[in-house]
C-alpha cells in the first residue's frame, strides 16, 4: 500500500482525466465498502487551491480584453471613433497585452462598428500588443488587413440553432467560411484566434453537449486558429458544467491553446474562471467595466469585468502585467461617456485598505 | 465487485485496469468532474438577509413587511433565517422574544473588535462566555461569527493564526458552528484557502461556514474553494440585501439567488426552492425601492430569448 500513497510511484497511462489519487479516492470511497484511507489534509487543500489533478495554478495568465469591441457592440449608446482610440490607448497603458479593437462585420449589421477603419488606423499601437479584429469571412478579412490589422477573431458557434440565428448558416457552412480566412491568413502571416459561442448553453437549443464544443474547437484549431477562445455566450454555466466542458475540449486541443471567455449574466463569471484555472487555462478574456450586456437578457449584464478578473488573478498571485489602477481610470473614462455606471464591483468598492 | 486493492496493487496501468474492470471504467465516466475536485452533496444555506442584509439598507422597513420577508423565505426551503438581532450582550431579551438561537459576533481583528463593540478581543470573549453557557444551560445552540476572517478595514491583512485563535475560542466556550467572514470582500480563493486550512486544523470542517461579501466580485470564487476544501455551510442574504458599510455605494453580502444558482448548476443540494427565493428577493426589493443585487434574479426578470 506504501507505494499507492505515493502516487508518483506509480505509473498510470492518462486515457482518461483520472489520476491515481482520483482513483484511490473512489476505491477507498464508503460506496465501495472498503477501509478508506485518509488522505492527508494538506492533499486536499492542495487540490482545492489549485493543485488538480497533478496542475498547480497557472503562475501567469494572459488577460484579452475584449471591451472595445464585444463590449462596446453590446452597448445601447454608440461611441465616437475618438473616444474608442482614446479607450483602446489607456487599455494599452494599462497593460492589456490583447485588446479586441473593433469588428469587420458589415456595418449593416453592426452600425456600433462603423467607424472600423478610422478606429484601427487611429490607435496607438503599443509594441508586444495584439490588437485583434473580428472578421466574419473572407470579405471582412481582406478589408481588416488593408485597414492594418495584424491579427483576426472568427466566431463559431456549439449550437446549430444559434449559428442559424446569429450568422445566418449553419456550424459546418460557417467553419468552410473560415477556412478561407484562416488559408488567407495563413498566406498573409496573419494570425487567427477562434472563438466558439455557447458553450455552456444555448438562448435557443438549451444544454449544449461537452462533445460538440470540443468537435467545433478542434475544427478551429486545425485549420489554423492559435487558440480557441469558449464562450459562455449568456452566462448560464456553472463550475461544474464548465468542469466538465474543459475535459471534453482539452482532449482534442491543447490546454494551452485555449480560453475561457465567460459571461457574468448569473454571477458565475469568477467561479467559473476559477475552475478554468484550476484546469490549466491560462488565456482568460473580460471586458473593462463589464462593458456589453447580454443580448438575449435586455437589461441583464453580459462580459464579466476586467477589474474583478484581475483583482482575482492578482490575489491569486497569478501574474498579468496590468495595471490594476490604470485599468479602472480606463474603466471610469468609459463609463462617464456612457453615462453608465460601472458593472466591476472592484471599481463600485471604494473602500481602501 | 472485484478485490480492488489487491488489483492496483498489481497492475500500474489504467489500460490494464480498464481491460479487467470495465466496469470501473464506466462508474468513473459517469462520475461527474470527479478528477478536479469534490464538493459536498448538500449544502446548507443560513440566510442572513432579514437581519444582516436589513441592518445594512439605507431604508427602513417596517416590522410587517419584515416578517413578511421571513414568512416568503421559510417557504422557499431555507433551513435557517437569521431572523433578527438583539444588540446586546445579555442573552436574556432573545430568549424572552422565542428565539430559538443565539448569534455571538466575534472579530480577527482588535481595532475591528474596538471600533464596533467597544472592547478588546479577549473582553469580548469573555462577554461571550456567560452568554453562551447561559444559551447551554436552557439548551439554546449558539453560532458564533468571525468578522475580518480576510482583511480589516483598519488593519488590512489579517493573520490566518488569528482567526484561528478566535474561531477555536467560539468553539471550545460551546458554540455548534463557526461562520467564518470577509467582512468587507477583500478576500480571494487563496486568502480563502489559507484561512480555512489553518481554522481546519483546530475546528473541524463540518462545525465551519464561510460569509462572504461580495464588495469587490469575489464572494462566489471564495465560496467555490470552500466548498472543495469541505466547507458544507455557506451563509448569503436575498438579493444580496445589506451594502458595506466600509465602503459606501459598494455592495455588501453574496445573494441567496446567486449562490443557490451556483450549488445547483454543480448538483449540490440545498432544499431551496430558487424560484420562491427570486419572489422574496423581488417583494423586499419592491419594499425598499432598489434593485436586486442578484445577477440571478436580474438575468431572471430580463428573460432571455426565447
Amino acid at each position: 500500500m506504501e507505494m499507492l500513497q505515493n502516487k508518483h510511484s506509480v505509473c498510470i497511462a492518462p486515457v482518461q482525466v483520472v489520476d491515481m489519487a482520483t482513483l484511490m479516492r473512489y476505491v477507498n470511497s464508503s460506496r465501495m465498502g472498503h477501509r478508506s484511507i485518509a488522505l492527508n489534509c494538506s492533499a486536499s487543500v492542495a487540490r482545492a487551491f489549485g493543485v488538480a489533478a497533478g496542475k498547480p495554478l497557472p503562475a501567469k495568465v494572459k488577460i484579452v480584453e475584449v471591451g472595445p469591441r464585444d463590449g462596446l457592440q453590446n452597448e445601447k449608446t454608440v461611441v465616437p471613433a475618438e473616444v474608442k482610440i482614446r479607450l483602446i490607448d489607456m487599455l494599452s497603458e494599462a497593460g492589456l497585452p490583447v485588446i479586441e479593437a473593433t469588428s469587420f462585420v458589415s456595418p449593416k449589421w453592426v452600425p456600433q462598428m462603423a467607424d472600423q477603419v478610422e478606429v484601427m488606423q487611429g490607435i496607438h499601437k503599443k509594441p508586444g500588443v495584439n490588437y485583434p479584429v473580428l472578421t466574419p469571412n473572407l470579405k471582412g478579412f481582406q478589408a481588416a488587413v488593408k485597414a492594418g490589422a495584424q491579427e483576426v477573431a472568427i466566431f463559431g458557434a456549439a449550437s446549430e440553432l444559434f449559428s442559424k440565428k446569429n450568422i445566418n448558416c449553419s456550424v459546418e457552412e460557417s467553419l468552410q467560411r473560415f477556412e478561407e480566412v484562416t488559408k488567407a491568413a495563413k498566406e498573409q502571416g496573419v494570425l487567427v484566434r477562434g472563438y466558439v459561442s455557447c458553450v455552456l448553453g444555448c438562448p435557443y437549443e438549451g444544454k449544449v453537449s461537452p462533445e460538440k464544443v470540443a468537435q467545433v474547437a478542434k475544427r478551429l484549431y486545425a485549420m489554423g486558429c492559435y487558440e480557441i477562445s469558449l464562450g459562455d455566450t449568456i452566462g448560464v454555466g456553472t463550475p461544474g458544467g464548465m468542469g466538465e466542458m474543459l475535459e471534453a475540449v482539452k482532449r482534442e486541443v491543447p490546454v494551452d491553446a485555449l480560453a475561457v471567455h465567460c459571461h457574468d449574466t448569473y454571477g458565475q463569471a469568477l467561479a467559473n474562471i476559477l475552475v478554468a484555472l484550476q484546469m490549466g487555462i491560462t488565456v482568460v478574456d473580460s471586458s473593462i467595466a463589464g462593458l456589453g450586456g447580454c443580448p438575449y437578457a435586455q437589461g441583464a449584464s453580459g462580459n464579466v469585468a476586467t477589474e474583478d478578473v484581475v483583482y482575482m488573478l492578482h490575489g491569486l498571485g497569478i501574474q498579468t502585467g496590468v495595471d490594476l489602477h490604470k485599468l479602472m481610470d480606463a474603466g471610469a473614462f468609459i463609463c462617464q461617456f456612457l453615462n453608465r455606471r460601472t458593472s466591476s464591483k472592484v471599481a463600485q468598492a471604494s473602500c481602501k485598505l | 465487485m472485484g478485490n480492488i486493492p489487491s488489483a492496483v496493487k498489481h497492475c500500474l496501468s489504467y489500460e490494464t485496469l480498464a481491460q479487467d474492470y470495465p466496469w470501473l471504467v464506466r462508474w468513473l465516466q459517469e462520475e461527474k468532474f470527479g478528477a478536479i475536485c469534490e464538493f459536498p452533496k448538500t449544502v446548507k444555506i443560513v440566510e442572513v438577509g432579514p437581519r444582516d442584509g436589513l441592518q445594512n439598507e439605507k431604508e427602513m422597513v417596517s416590522t410587517g413587511v419584515k416578517i413578511q420577508l421571513i414568512n416568503m423565505l421559510s417557504e422557499t426551503g431555507l433551513p435557517v433565517i437569521e431572523a433578527t438581532s438583539f444588540v446586546s450582550s445579555k442573552w436574556v431579551p432573545q430568549v424572552e422574544a422565542g428565539a430559538s438561537e443565539v448569534a455571538v459576533f466575534g472579530s480577527a481583528s482588535e481595532t475591528f473588535s474596538k471600533k464596533n463593540i467597544n472592547c478588546s478581543i479577549e473582553e469580548s470573549m469573555l462577554r461571550f462566555k456567560e452568554v453562551i453557557s447561559s444559551a447551554k444551560q436552557a439548551d439554546i445552540p449558539v453560532r458564533g461569527y468571525v468578522s475580518c476572517a480576510l482583511g480589516c478595514p483598519y488593519e488590512g491583512d489579517v493573520e490566518p493564526a488569528k482567526v484561528t485563535e478566535v474561531a477555536k475560542m467560539l468553539y471550545d466556550l460551546g458554540c455548534y458552528e463557526v461562520s467564518l467572514g470577509d467582512t468587507i470582500g477583500v478576500g480571494t480563493p487563496k486568502s480563502m484557502a489559507k484561512v480555512l486550512q489553518s481554522v481546519m486544523k483546530e475546528v473541524p470542517s463540518s462545525a465551519l461556514a464561510v460569509h462572504c461579501h461580495d464588495t469587490y466580485g469575489q464572494a462566489l470564487a471564495n465560496i467555490l474553494i470552500a466548498l472543495q476544501m469541505g466547507i458544507s455551510v455557506v451563509d448569503s442574504s436575498v438579493a444580496g440585501l445589506g451594502g458595506c458599510p466600509y465602503a459606501p455605494g459598494a455592495s455588501g453580502n453574496v445573494s441567496t439567488e446567486d449562490v443557490v444558482y451556483m450549488l445547483h448548476g454543480m448538483g449540490i443540494e440545498t432544499g431551496v426552492n430558487l424560484s420562491k427565493v427570486i419572489n422574496a428577493g423581488e417583494f423586499i426589493c419592491q419594499a425598499l425601492n432598489r434593485r436586486t443585487n442578484s445577477k440571478v434574479a436580474q438575468a431572471k426578470s430580463c428573460h432571455c430569448v426565447p
